[in-house]
Protein backbone atom coordinates (compact mmCIF):
# COMPACT_ATOMS: atom_id res chain seq x y z
CA UNK A 1 0.00 0.00 0.00
CA UNK A 2 1.06 3.55 -0.59
CA UNK A 3 -0.01 6.72 1.11
CA UNK A 4 0.39 10.25 -0.16
CA UNK A 5 0.48 12.97 2.48
CA UNK A 6 -0.17 16.58 1.52
CA UNK A 7 1.20 19.12 3.99
CA UNK A 8 0.13 22.76 3.64
CA UNK A 9 0.57 25.83 5.82
CA UNK A 10 -2.67 26.59 7.63
CA UNK A 11 -4.85 29.38 6.31
CA UNK A 12 -3.76 32.60 7.93
CA UNK A 13 -0.12 31.55 8.27
CA UNK A 14 2.02 33.71 5.99
CA UNK A 15 3.59 31.73 3.13
CA UNK A 16 6.47 33.90 1.86
CA UNK A 17 7.50 31.29 -0.71
CA UNK A 18 4.00 31.11 -2.16
CA UNK A 19 3.93 34.92 -2.26
CA UNK A 20 7.24 34.97 -4.16
CA UNK A 21 5.88 32.48 -6.70
CA UNK A 22 2.74 34.62 -7.10
CA UNK A 23 4.87 37.72 -7.73
CA UNK A 24 6.98 35.85 -10.28
CA UNK A 25 3.90 34.60 -12.12
CA UNK A 26 2.52 38.15 -12.17
CA UNK A 27 5.81 39.47 -13.54
CA UNK A 28 5.66 36.84 -16.32
CA UNK A 29 2.28 38.12 -17.39
CA UNK A 30 0.07 35.51 -15.72
CA UNK A 31 -2.21 38.19 -14.35
CA UNK A 32 -5.09 35.90 -13.41
CA UNK A 33 -3.33 34.40 -10.36
CA UNK A 34 -4.67 35.95 -7.18
CA UNK A 35 -2.92 33.71 -4.66
CA UNK A 36 -0.34 30.93 -4.35
CA UNK A 37 0.20 28.57 -1.43
CA UNK A 38 3.12 26.18 -1.57
CA UNK A 39 3.22 22.88 0.29
CA UNK A 40 4.81 19.45 0.39
CA UNK A 41 3.83 16.04 -0.91
CA UNK A 42 5.27 13.05 0.94
CA UNK A 43 4.84 9.56 -0.55
CA UNK A 44 5.03 6.62 1.84
CA UNK A 45 5.48 2.98 0.86
CA UNK A 46 3.69 1.02 3.56
CA UNK A 47 3.97 -2.59 4.67
CA UNK A 48 0.94 -4.90 4.84
CA UNK A 49 -1.38 -4.08 7.69
CA UNK A 50 -0.58 -0.39 7.89
CA UNK A 51 -3.66 1.76 8.39
CA UNK A 52 -4.66 5.32 7.77
CA UNK A 53 -4.57 5.79 11.54
CA UNK A 54 -0.88 4.85 11.49
CA UNK A 55 -0.22 7.50 8.85
CA UNK A 56 -2.22 10.06 10.82
CA UNK A 57 -0.03 9.38 13.85
CA UNK A 58 3.09 9.87 11.69
CA UNK A 59 1.66 13.20 10.51
CA UNK A 60 0.88 14.35 14.03
CA UNK A 61 4.29 13.36 15.40
CA UNK A 62 6.67 14.20 12.57
CA UNK A 63 5.46 14.82 9.03
CA UNK A 64 3.50 17.98 9.83
CA UNK A 65 3.92 20.63 12.51
CA UNK A 66 0.31 21.14 13.47
CA UNK A 67 1.11 24.52 15.02
CA UNK A 68 1.50 25.91 11.49
CA UNK A 69 0.54 23.14 9.08
CA UNK A 70 -2.45 20.98 8.15
CA UNK A 71 -2.25 17.66 6.39
CA UNK A 72 -4.38 15.41 4.22
CA UNK A 73 -3.83 11.69 3.75
CA UNK A 74 -4.59 9.95 0.50
CA UNK A 75 -4.32 6.15 0.37
CA UNK A 76 -3.33 5.01 -3.12
CA UNK B 1 28.29 24.30 37.77
CA UNK B 2 27.70 21.87 34.98
CA UNK B 3 26.40 22.54 31.51
CA UNK B 4 25.86 20.19 28.60
CA UNK B 5 25.75 21.17 24.95
CA UNK B 6 23.96 18.86 22.53
CA UNK B 7 25.70 18.05 19.25
CA UNK B 8 23.64 16.97 16.24
CA UNK B 9 24.96 16.08 12.82
CA UNK B 10 24.96 19.55 11.26
CA UNK B 11 25.31 21.58 14.46
CA UNK B 12 27.82 24.39 13.90
CA UNK B 13 27.48 26.65 16.95
CA UNK B 14 28.05 23.91 19.53
CA UNK B 15 31.65 24.87 20.31
CA UNK B 16 30.82 28.59 20.48
CA UNK B 17 28.03 27.87 22.95
CA UNK B 18 30.36 25.63 25.00
CA UNK B 19 33.03 28.36 25.14
CA UNK B 20 30.46 30.94 26.27
CA UNK B 21 29.36 28.62 29.10
CA UNK B 22 33.01 27.92 30.02
CA UNK B 23 33.88 31.60 30.15
CA UNK B 24 30.98 32.08 32.56
CA UNK B 25 32.47 29.38 34.81
CA UNK B 26 30.65 26.20 33.75
CA UNK B 27 32.19 22.77 33.25
CA UNK B 28 30.82 21.76 29.87
CA UNK B 29 30.14 18.27 28.55
CA UNK B 30 29.29 17.77 24.89
CA UNK B 31 26.53 15.19 24.38
CA UNK B 32 25.92 13.40 21.09
CA UNK B 33 22.47 13.19 19.52
CA UNK B 34 22.40 9.39 19.86
CA UNK B 35 23.01 9.53 23.62
CA UNK B 36 19.82 8.64 25.43
CA UNK B 37 20.63 10.48 28.64
CA UNK B 38 22.17 13.71 29.86
CA UNK B 39 24.98 13.86 32.45
CA UNK B 40 23.76 13.75 36.04
CA UNK B 41 23.43 16.83 38.25
CA UNK B 42 23.25 19.08 35.24
CA UNK B 43 22.55 22.78 35.81
CA UNK B 44 21.69 23.63 32.22
CA UNK B 45 21.55 22.11 28.77
CA UNK B 46 22.27 24.16 25.66
CA UNK B 47 20.79 23.30 22.27
CA UNK B 48 23.02 25.00 19.70
CA UNK B 49 22.55 26.59 16.32
CA UNK B 50 23.33 24.96 13.01
CA UNK B 51 21.52 22.78 10.52
CA UNK B 52 20.66 19.64 12.47
CA UNK B 53 20.01 16.71 10.12
CA UNK B 54 20.39 19.11 7.21
CA UNK B 55 17.15 20.92 8.18
CA UNK B 56 15.34 18.17 6.27
CA UNK B 57 11.53 18.13 6.46
CA UNK B 58 11.41 21.25 8.69
CA UNK B 59 14.15 22.98 10.66
CA UNK B 60 14.56 21.07 13.93
CA UNK B 61 11.85 18.49 13.18
CA UNK B 62 14.07 15.44 13.00
CA UNK B 63 16.38 16.58 15.79
CA UNK B 64 13.33 16.93 18.03
CA UNK B 65 12.72 13.18 17.69
CA UNK B 66 16.34 12.18 18.48
CA UNK B 67 17.18 10.14 21.60
CA UNK B 68 18.95 13.06 23.28
CA UNK B 69 15.97 15.35 22.76
CA UNK B 70 13.76 12.95 24.66
CA UNK B 71 16.26 13.34 27.53
CA UNK B 72 16.19 17.14 27.11
CA UNK B 73 12.38 17.11 27.32
CA UNK B 74 12.53 14.97 30.48
CA UNK B 75 15.11 17.36 31.96
CA UNK B 76 12.84 20.36 31.38
CA UNK B 77 9.78 18.49 32.68
CA UNK B 78 11.75 17.90 35.91
CA UNK B 79 12.23 21.67 36.11
CA UNK B 80 15.73 21.72 34.60
CA UNK B 81 17.14 24.77 32.85
CA UNK B 82 17.71 24.81 29.10
CA UNK B 83 18.43 27.29 26.36
CA UNK B 84 18.12 26.88 22.61
CA UNK B 85 19.73 29.28 20.18
CA UNK B 86 18.72 29.60 16.52
CA UNK B 87 18.33 26.00 15.30
CA UNK B 88 18.19 25.14 19.01
CA UNK B 89 15.13 27.40 19.36
CA UNK B 90 13.54 25.71 16.34
CA UNK B 91 14.20 22.32 17.94
CA UNK B 92 12.69 23.39 21.28
CA UNK B 93 9.50 24.52 19.52
CA UNK B 94 9.37 21.24 17.56
CA UNK B 95 9.59 19.25 20.82
CA UNK B 96 6.73 21.31 22.22
CA UNK B 97 8.85 22.58 25.13
CA UNK B 98 8.28 26.10 23.82
CA UNK B 99 5.14 27.28 21.98
CA UNK B 100 4.93 28.53 18.40
CA UNK B 101 7.05 27.76 15.35
CA UNK B 102 9.71 29.39 13.18
CA UNK B 103 8.73 30.05 9.58
CA UNK B 104 10.78 31.08 6.56
CA UNK B 105 11.90 34.74 6.85
CA UNK B 106 9.25 37.05 5.39
CA UNK B 107 11.80 38.47 2.92
CA UNK B 108 12.85 34.92 1.95
CA UNK B 109 16.52 35.76 2.41
CA UNK B 110 19.03 34.24 4.80
CA UNK B 111 20.04 37.12 7.07
CA UNK B 112 23.41 37.33 8.82
CA UNK B 113 24.04 40.58 10.68
CA UNK B 114 24.05 42.14 14.13
CA UNK B 115 20.61 43.40 15.13
CA UNK B 116 19.24 45.44 18.00
CA UNK B 117 17.29 43.53 20.64
CA UNK B 118 15.17 45.05 23.37
CA UNK B 119 15.26 43.12 26.62
CA UNK B 120 11.53 42.63 27.19
CA UNK B 121 11.78 41.25 30.71
CA UNK B 122 14.55 40.96 33.28
CA UNK B 123 12.49 38.43 35.21
CA UNK B 124 14.37 35.24 34.29
CA UNK B 125 17.78 33.77 35.08
CA UNK B 126 18.72 34.40 31.45
CA UNK B 127 17.82 38.08 31.35
CA UNK B 128 18.42 39.19 34.94
CA UNK B 129 21.82 40.60 33.93
CA UNK B 130 20.01 43.25 31.90
CA UNK B 131 17.35 45.82 32.69
CA UNK B 132 14.01 45.58 30.93
CA UNK B 133 14.13 48.06 28.07
CA UNK B 134 17.89 47.72 27.53
CA UNK B 135 18.87 47.57 23.86
CA UNK B 136 21.69 45.15 23.05
CA UNK B 137 23.43 44.21 19.81
CA UNK B 138 23.40 40.47 19.05
CA UNK B 139 24.07 38.72 15.71
CA UNK B 140 21.39 36.80 13.86
CA UNK B 141 22.16 34.20 11.18
CA UNK B 142 19.06 32.44 9.96
CA UNK B 143 16.74 31.68 7.05
CA UNK B 144 13.82 30.47 9.15
CA UNK B 145 13.54 32.83 12.09
CA UNK B 146 10.09 34.24 11.50
CA UNK B 147 8.39 33.51 14.82
CA UNK B 148 4.77 32.46 14.48
CA UNK B 149 2.21 31.76 17.16
CA UNK B 150 -1.56 32.15 16.97
CA UNK B 151 -3.26 35.15 18.56
CA UNK B 152 -4.19 33.22 21.69
CA UNK B 153 -0.60 32.04 22.25
CA UNK B 154 0.81 35.53 21.63
CA UNK B 155 -1.60 36.98 24.18
CA UNK B 156 -0.61 34.29 26.68
CA UNK B 157 3.11 35.00 26.17
CA UNK B 158 2.51 38.70 26.77
CA UNK B 159 0.18 38.19 29.75
CA UNK B 160 2.69 35.86 31.40
CA UNK B 161 5.63 38.19 30.62
CA UNK B 162 7.30 35.39 28.65
CA UNK B 163 8.71 37.42 25.77
CA UNK B 164 12.43 37.62 26.59
CA UNK B 165 13.69 39.70 23.66
CA UNK B 166 12.12 41.67 20.80
CA UNK B 167 13.79 43.07 17.68
CA UNK B 168 14.17 46.85 17.56
CA UNK B 169 13.73 46.56 13.76
CA UNK B 170 11.96 43.37 12.77
CA UNK B 171 14.28 41.62 10.28
CA UNK B 172 12.25 38.49 9.48
CA UNK B 173 8.53 39.08 9.94
CA UNK B 174 8.29 37.60 13.44
CA UNK B 175 4.90 38.22 15.02
CA UNK B 176 5.12 40.78 17.80
CA UNK B 177 8.78 41.41 16.82
CA UNK B 178 9.56 38.39 18.99
CA UNK B 179 13.20 37.27 19.04
CA UNK B 180 13.13 35.04 22.13
CA UNK B 181 10.64 33.52 24.55
CA UNK B 182 10.57 31.77 27.92
CA UNK B 183 8.80 28.62 29.07
CA UNK B 184 5.95 28.89 31.57
CA UNK B 185 8.31 28.16 34.49
CA UNK B 186 10.79 30.67 33.00
CA UNK B 187 13.57 28.06 33.03
CA UNK B 188 13.77 27.46 29.30
CA UNK B 189 14.83 30.18 26.86
CA UNK B 190 14.60 29.95 23.09
CA UNK B 191 15.97 32.73 20.91
CA UNK B 192 16.94 33.16 17.26
CA UNK B 193 19.82 35.65 17.84
CA UNK B 194 23.18 34.24 18.94
CA UNK B 195 24.34 35.57 22.35
CA UNK B 196 27.31 33.16 22.20
CA UNK B 197 28.55 35.11 19.17
CA UNK B 198 28.68 38.31 21.25
CA UNK B 199 30.34 36.95 24.37
CA UNK B 200 34.02 37.72 23.81
CA UNK B 201 35.86 40.94 22.88
CA UNK B 202 37.18 39.09 19.82
CA UNK B 203 33.62 38.78 18.51
CA UNK B 204 33.34 42.53 18.03
CA UNK B 205 30.68 42.83 20.72
CA UNK B 206 30.10 41.46 24.22
CA UNK B 207 26.43 42.26 24.80
CA UNK B 208 25.62 38.55 25.06
CA UNK B 209 28.13 37.84 27.84
CA UNK B 210 25.77 39.16 30.55
CA UNK B 211 23.31 36.38 29.71
CA UNK B 212 25.88 33.66 30.46
CA UNK B 213 27.38 35.48 33.46
CA UNK B 214 23.91 35.82 34.99
CA UNK B 215 23.41 32.05 34.81
CA UNK B 216 26.53 31.35 36.84
CA UNK B 217 25.79 30.47 40.41
CA UNK B 218 22.02 30.81 40.35
CA UNK B 219 20.96 27.53 38.77
CA UNK B 220 19.91 24.39 40.59
CA UNK B 221 20.50 21.00 38.98
CA UNK B 222 17.56 18.88 37.87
Amino acid sequence: MKARVHVMLKNGVLDPQGEAVRHALGAMGFDKVTGVRQGKVIDLDLAEGATEADVAEMCEKLLANTVIERYEIELV
Amino acid sequence: MRAAVVVFPGSNCDRDLAVAFEQAGFDVTMVWHKDASLPEKLDIVGVPGGFSYGDYLRCGAIAAQSPICKAVVEHTVRGGYAMGVCNGFQILTETGILPGALLRNAGLKYICKTVGLTVATSDSVFTQGYNAGDVIGIPIAHHDGNYYADDETLAMLRDQDRVAFTYTENPNGSRGDIAGILSENRRVLGMMPHPERAADAGHGGTDGAALFRALAGVLTPA
